[in-house]
């Protein structure tokens, strides 16, 4: 159980990894980074079946800052709207030198 | 307790739509559908938890993840107007909708179904006395009590920060 878990959790990680990378709109971005943080989750519930309860315990603490994270990373996408008028990230270069 | 083979299966089920789904919603266009697929995603791995003994973060995750984050999300896109056009979304056809008022059929059938089920008064499999939040609320509220606090502040921050930011400047 846990090698499968561990497994499915990596493969969502990477998956996250290639939306970050490949994506240019901000909010599915923000999605994929969400998604990692529940791979890692995964993992983290694989290894508490070994290691007892603690990884439950940092999987809610994980959850809480994922929710803080998305409130403060859309309000700042909104502003960043606001400004731009698009939340594509190829016309957000105000720090390209 | 040994797992059966439709434990086994159902597992591996879960965690392949998990990865399909994740899959798809990677390679969405339409922020609105990658939204959904990533519920999806979010539903399967709650599956996993559930089966992997943390009932708890599994309930927690149905209604955190794909409860409340995931329906801020579609709510930024809708207010960001973000969604395609309806003549780009909505490419489904008439075959499409057929299977799916055939889902919801066979899904209404299984619901209704279960309704009509007496659950038995205490489920067999399950010890007496067993209770699944005790083993996750005793550390948190014992050894990790500083960060949990911490994380009550970390909230209050996200929230005044978001206000603060997303607010009109007048």
């Amino acid at each position: 159980m846990v090698p499968e878990a561990l497994f499915f959790s990596a493969i969502l990680f990477v998956i996250g990894v290639v939306g970050v990378l490949t994506r240019r709109n901000a909010i599915i971005i923000f999605m994929c980074v969400e998604l990692m943080l529940n791979a890692v989750n995964l993992s983290f519930i694989g290894f508490s079946r070994l290691y007892g309860a603690g990884g439950q315990v940092f999987v809610i603490f994980v959850m809480s800052v994922a929710a803080a994270e998305a409130a403060v990373g859309l309000a700042i996408i909104i502003a960043i709207f606001r400004h731009h008028e698009t939340v594509d990230l190829k016309n957000i270069n105000l720090l390209k030198g | 307790m040994p797992y059966g083979f439709v434990y086994q299966f159902l597992f591996y089920l879960f965690g392949l739509i998990a990865i399909v789904s994740a899959a798809v919603f990677v390679t969405r266009r339409n922020p609105v559908a990658a939204a959904l697929w990533l519920v999806n995603t979010m539903f399967c791995i709650a599956a996993l938890y559930i089966m992997m003994d943390a009932q708890f973060v599994g309930a927690i995750q149905v209604l955190v993840y794909a409860g409340a984050i995931m329906v801020v999300f579609l709510f930024v896109v809708m207010l960001l107007n973000l969604g395609l056009p309806p003549s780009v979304a909505d490419i489904r056809g008439k075959g499409a909708r057929i299977i799916a008022l055939l889902a919801g059929l066979v899904m209404l059938a299984e619901v209704l179904v279960i309704a009509r089920q007496k659950l038995p008064a205490e489920l067999a499999w399950l010890p007496r006395g067993t209770n699944i939040t005790t083993p996750i609320t005793e550390p948190l509220f014992r050894a990790y009590l500083l960060p949990f606090e911490i994380t009550s502040v970390l909230l209050l921050v996200a929230i005044v920060g978001a206000v603060v930011l997303a607010k009109k400047r007048s």
